[in-house]
């Protein structure tokens, strides 16, 4: 017998079953921002809308339908991958971290520095672009210049504001964050 | 009370004006907590999406949604006017019936199921085929004008007149050159796309509306409803890019309203991106054919051009105002012709009509450097004439001139400029200098404001603007800090809502002098009050009373001052409110002025065997009057410029020749700059003491007009030849190889 | 999208009976990156999804006893840049830091890379695999489109970045099911076919198969390089692309290995130009005669003939890495 996977294991403890095939609506239990959330899912649900109509969590923003443009950038076991293109229900049994997290009292260093080297401008692109970054900085924290040239290119902001991102980038690495 | 006298404070007395401070909502936008109309989530609300035409042109036979409505979730099924059977569709992607559900899957899927019969008709997109758009009947003339120095006989025809009279100073030019050159259409491409998150309470619509036009979209809406506007609040904190084409509720946005009324619930409605790329607006496309002339010493004295372009269905092609661009030929003649096609309309594209101008214009005055050999900084220079005898219509020669001279010594152009053609290879590699000229006007927008005083000492104001990404609300707050001697952080703006005084569209860069004329009236006003009252405390006259440092003080004698906070206790129980109000006249104002000019420069690298071009370099100075907020400054110029790369080497609306179909309307395949592709951008503020007493002027739109020019001038200088077509992708860039064969 | 049914199963013989058991059509979900945009614009609409994400056996990179590496389908691409085990395929490792959106690395995988479908705008327009049985390619903007092998009804390119990188390399699949314990050796080479018409798919799983695995034989003594034509820094797909695979003794090419991506339905491998480089001194001359012949079969459709010159470049850059040299251009 195989060892169930983490959504079934979730609906084997509610239905009794470990039933292998979800179709419908179904109660799952996701972990995001260190928190346990219970939502409603379709198996077609994407991440995105799970996060952005039922958690209100509307810093992933939906920009295209192909994962080209990285505004709905989150971290799913610390990867960063896009939520408009990840069925929620995959997700289940997996730590998610949005935009969100890095906010709060006391914001993390990549936002810090964005908002300091003004690296926004209308900022719907923003959030994914900060975890993107955020992403890219722990996987090479002493990043170069020329490294965060070549390696931030997952995301695209329309205004304009690549320069300034760029030092934001470069600040967080000489910041040590 | 005497008539208070606005004015800005000096470069030296300035506390915060001209300064760096940071973005006020910036950690908002950077961790997620703005809310923009697309994430305005209201209870019990519905998620409508919408089906598009897939036709570029037909007509409606029919609309079954019967399937529709029985899909899972699937609330209200909306068939909009324009669709109804026998109407004629004009462009792929124009919404016909709209699906509102439980959530977007479901809507989504109920518009899979609606059933609708097209007879297609006759479809024509090819706008760069002149020659077949006249034989599909689908081109107009578009206006043009001719102005000779010489005037015709009282019995000459005038057109023939000029004929001659042309042809008679081409022989007399020492040089010609004729070209093609042109600019594709581009899309705006918001990324938050165009549409609203709206709910009745009552009779009173509310309007979560991605607009640049928060105070003249409550009419859009009240027209079509046929609702007072009275009964209207629009609402926007947030919009993500607009670049001119959100100035309107749209009908989408007045559907979501009608569906809204007829659920009784609240209904997010927002374009899918393939339907914000085909109807959320785009640039027209622009191709010119010139024959121009110089004398021995560069200066172009005729000009004779005839150009196209395309609006795609509906609205104005690129006039013949801009044609040349900035330059100011003594002699000219430019005919304009108007091609229609099954293209989404155009809507005004940051800048409207000036980058196309300068990007097909420009060009040409770099092929007449190329032609006599010389540096094209030579030749725009000879060009500019005189402050007195002005070669341009733009800003004044001596700024260009000073501009020129400050961006040739940031981009080394002494150093590094080369015949056309003639620079050292580094393998398959060639490298290039450009440049390129702009102006715009950027004055201020009509704009109200009320700044409210609290006893306590609070400052907050009321504005019915918004921030399209160019900072407004730390604006405002810089503006009223500096008139009150305080902190950013004491003001409080209020923006976004339509119920706030009336401001003007953000569009044209006419928001940062609007409202900065606004706040500092109202601003001034308030505190001529407050100095008034704390007068008669002080012993002092108003007149020699300021604020500074959180204090009114004596000026001149510092022990003669109040706290600020103490200042406004005095106002005892009420708060002051003082409205003032800004409208554009022909008297020149104070605090604002029109019209600025910047010169940019281009560094490229382009490989022969691919056609691949790279970003080395870029330089834009620009000139804007006074700058309220150098940081913002900087940012909108750097964004402009990036815009630019993408619009010369990437972005195009690609429309299938058979179909009509829009075939790149996606993010992955609508090429846009990333991050990687910018290279090194050098900024540069221009503002000696003679443009910043002119008071602020608009920055948004000039930088964006001269990437076009510059960079296509500078793979010209790098190759030796034009690649005439805007963008200049590896395609256009191996033809142009193959056409000028054994040239690069 | 479409409802669905879901399933996340824990191993292969699981996923095989899952994707068996009931009529209709079954996606494999391995990543998302492609499937799920092909779902929300209802271009693909299956019955049943199933994701192989969950099958640990699927996610590992291992040496195999013969010198090479097996990589899982459901790796990511990210995993094999970090991988050792893979350093001595600097050319894969090449081809996927083209990929240059993080996030495409981090959630796409390698048997998804391998298996999406074509990009071809017509297709992602609505218009069938093949776009009007073709039409749609020949008459409308085909700018993008096949080079080579586009007689027929397909004339979309395959737009799999690594492959050609993996062919050159020899690497051969595993592909399993419809019946729980089958299981064959594919050579990557003869994955993909040319579809004849709308039914087919652009490779040889047939329904209730998947590819499992992917490997790789001993590095061996070869020199390998992958070089795309990309416009600019973005995820965006290359015009032309081309892997090269030299043996190199004394200066002279002993055998040499060429294969083409985004220029033909399949990848392409281009024979013509491997005769040109085996047995020559490794020259200037032999390069662009390698460059020149493999472009020999091209076929350009209306408007890409550009693509011809591209895919020459490609071949010559490649193999000009391959040799250790610079490619001269971007």
């Amino acid at each position: 017998m195989a060892a169930a996977t983490a959504v079934q294991t979730q609906l084997a403890a509610q239905q009794g079953t470990a039933s292998k095939v979800i179709s419908g609506v179904t109660k799952v239990t996701l972990t995001i921002n260190g928190k346990e959330q219970a939502v409603s899912v379709e198996p077609r649900t994407t991440l995105l809308d799970v996060l952005r109509y039922q958690l209100d969590l509307t810093g992933a923003k939906p920009v295209s339908m192909d994962s080209s443009s990285g505004a709905s950038t989150v971290l799913v076991d610390d990867q960063p991958m896009s939520a408009s293109s990840l069925l929620a229900v995959a997700c289940v049994g997996k730590k998610i971290r949005t935009v969100e997290s890095l906010g709060g009292d006391k914001p993390d260093a990549v936002p810090a520095a964005f908002v300091a080297h003004d690296a926004q401008q209308c900022g719907f692109c923003t959030p994914g672009f900060v975890v993107a970054v955020r992403a890219f900085l722990d996987k090479h924290p002493r990043a170069t210049e020329e490294e965060i040239r070549k390696g931030l290119n997952g995301n695209i902001c329309r205004c304009g504001t690549y320069a300034n991102i760029i030092q934001a980038a470069i600040a967080v690495v000489k910041g040590g964050k | 009370m005497a008539d208070i006298q606005y004015s800005w404070p000096d470069r030296d007395s300035s506390k915060v004006i001209g300064g760096r401070q940071i973005r006020l909502d910036g950690m908002a936008k950077s961790t997620g907590a703005a809310k923009y109309a697309y994430d305005i989530n209201l209870k019990n609300m519905l998620v409508a999406r919408a089906l598009g035409s897939p036709h570029a042109h037909c007509t409606i036979k029919s609309i079954d949604s019967a399937q529709a409505e029985k899909v899972p979730g699937v609330v209200h099924v909306h068939v909009l006017d324009h669709a109804k059977p026998g109407r004629e569709i004009r462009w792929q992607g124009e919404l016909l019936v709209i699906v509102a559900a439980e959530t977007e899957a479901a809507a989504m899927e109920g518009v899979s199921k609606l059933r609708v019969e097209y007879e297609p008709l006759e479809v024509f997109v090819d706008e760069f085929n002149l020659e077949a758009a006249k034989k599909a009947g689908r081109t107009s003339k578009d206006g043009g004008k001719v102005q000779l120095e010489k005037e015709p006989g009282d019995d000459e025809d005038e057109a023939t007149f000029a004929d001659k009279e042309l042809e008679r100073l081409f022989k007399q030019s020492a040089h010609v050159v004729e070209g093609f050159y042109g600019i594709d259409a581009i899309t705006h491409c918001c990324l938050e796309p165009h549409g609203a998150t709206v709910y009745w309470d009552n009779d009173q619509l509310i309007a979560y509306l991605s607009t640049q036009n928060v105070s003249g979209t409550d009419e859009g809406f009240a027209n079509d409803l046929k609702i007072p506007a009275d009964k209207i609040e629009v609402r926007c904190q947030y919009v993500g890019g607009g670049f001119g084409s959100k100035f309107a509720p749209d009908y989408w946005g007045t559907a979501a309203a009608r569906i809204a009324k007829a659920t009784g619930r609240p209904v997010k409605l927002m374009l899918s991106r393939d339907q914000e790329f085909k109807l959320g607006g785009n640039r027209p496309s622009a191709y010119l054919k010139v024959r121009l002339g110089a004398d021995k010493d560069g200066v172009v004295t005729v000009w004779d051009s005839d150009h196209w372009s395309s609006p795609g269905a509906d609205g104005p092609g690129v006039p013949q105002g801009v044609i040349p661009y900035v330059f100011a030929p003594k002699n000219y003649r430019r005919a304009v012709t108007k091609v229609t096609t099954n293209n989404g309309p155009a809507r005004a594209w940051r800048a409207p009509n000036h980058p196309q101008g300068c990007a097909i214009t420009q060009t040409a005055y770099d092929d007449m450097a190329a032609r006599m050999g010389i540096s094209s900084y030579d030749l725009f220079l000879k060009n500019l004439g005189t402050d007195d005898s002005p070669g341009v219509a733009g800003a004044k020669p001596s700024v260009y001139a000073a501009e020129m001279e400050i961006a040739a010594r940031l981009i080394d152009w002494k150093a590094k400029w080369h015949p056309h053609g003639k620079g050292a290879r580094r393998g398959d590699i060639v490298d290039g200098l450009g440049m390129s000229l702009h102006t715009w006007g950027g004055g201020g927008h009509e704009s109200t404001c009320t700044v409210k005083i609290h006893p306590d000492g609070g400052v907050e104001s009321f504005c019915g603007t918004q921030d399209i990404g160019s900072g407004t609300r730390t604006v405002c707050a810089m503006v009223l800090a500096e008139t009150f001697g305080l902190g950013v952080d004491a003001i409080r703006i209020n923006y976004g809502s339509s119920r706030f005084p009336v401001s003007g569209p953000s569009g044209g860069s006419t928001t940062v002098g609007g409202v900065s004329e606004s706040h500092r009236r109202a601003g001034q006003e308030a505190l001529a009050k407050i100095c008034e009252m704390v007068a008669e405390k002080l012993g002092v006259p108003a007149a020699e009373l300021i604020a500074d440092d959180g204090r009114i003080k004596a000026r001149g004698d510092a022990k003669k001052s109040v706290a600020w906070k103490e200042a406004c206790a005095m106002l005892g129980m009420k708060p002051l409110e003082v409205t003032a109000t800004f409208r554009p006249s022909r008297n020149k104002s104070p605090l604002s002025d029109t019209k600025v000019g910047g010169v940019q420069m281009a560094h490229v690298e382009v490989d022969t065997r691919t056609g691949l071009i790279r970003m080395r370099k870029f330089v834009a100075v620009q000139d804007m009057g006074l700058i309220i907020n150098r940081r913002l400054a900087e940012s909108q110029i750097y964004g402009a410029v990036i815009m630019g790369i993408a619009y010369s080497l990437f972005e195009q609306r690609i429309s299938d020749p058979a179909s009509g179909a829009f075939l790149n309307a996606d993010m992955s395949k609508y090429n846009l700059c990333r991050l990687g592709d910018i290279g090194e951008i050098v900024v540069e503020m221009y503002e000696p003491e003679s443009e910043r007493s002119r008071g602020v002027i608009g920055l948004g739109e000039p930088p964006v007009i001269g990437p076009g020019a510059a960079i296509s001038n500078a793979v010209c200088n790098a190759l030796g030849f034009r690649v005439p077509v805007l963008p200049l992708t590896p395609q256009r860039v191996l033809e142009a190889i193959k056409n000028n064969a054994g040239r690069a | 999208m479409k409802a669905f049914e879901y399933a996340a199963p824990s191993t292969e013989a699981e996923a095989i009976e899952l994707m068996t058991e009931r009529a209709g059509t079954v996606e494999i979900l391995a990543g998302g990156t492609d499937l799920v945009g092909l779902m929300k614009q209802m271009l693909v609409n299956p019955d049943r999804v199933v994701n192989l994400m969950e099958i640990r056996s699927l996610r590992e990179i291992e040496p195999t006893p013969s010198g090479g590496v097996s990589i899982g389908a459901a790796v990511s691409l990210e995993q094999i840049l970090d991988s050792h085990y893979l350093d001595p395929y600097a050319s894969l490792k090449q081809a996927i830091n083209n990929i240059s959106s993080m996030q495409l690395r981090c959630q796409g995988t390698l048997g998804g890379e391998l298996c999406q479908r074509p990009q071809c705008w017509f297709f992602r327009g609505g218009h069938g695999l093949l776009g009007d049985d073709g039409r749609a390619v020949a008459q409308g903007d085909n700018r993008y489109h096949a080079v080579f092998a586009n007689a027929g009804p397909a004339k979309f390119v395959n737009n799999s970045r690594l492959a050609p990188a993996l062919i050159v390399r020899d690497a051969r699949l595993r592909i399993v099911g419809p019946s729980p314990d089958a299981e064959q050796w594919v050579d990557l080479a003869d994955f993909y076919r040319i579809p004849r018409h709308g039914e087919q798919r652009e490779n040889v799983l047939r329904a209730g198969q998947f590819v499992s695995h992917i490997e790789l034989p001993d590095p061996g003594s070869f020199q390998c390089a992958t070089y795309e034509v990309r416009q600019g820094a973005g995820p965006e797909y290359p015009l032309t692309a081309a892997a090269a695979r030299l043996n190199v003794q004394s200066g002279v090419v002993r055998d040499a290995k060429i294969v083409l991506g985004h220029v033909a339905p399949t990848p392409w491998r281009s024979e013509d130009a491997e005769h040109e480089l085996i047995g020559k001194p490794l020259t200037a001359e032999t390069i662009e005669a390698a460059g020149l012949a493999a472009i020999r079969l091209a076929t350009p459709l209306s408007r890409n003939e550009y693509k011809v010159t591209l895919a020459q470049v490609s071949v010559e850059r490649a193999v000009r890495m391959a040799a250790g040299l610079p490619p001269g251009g971007f």
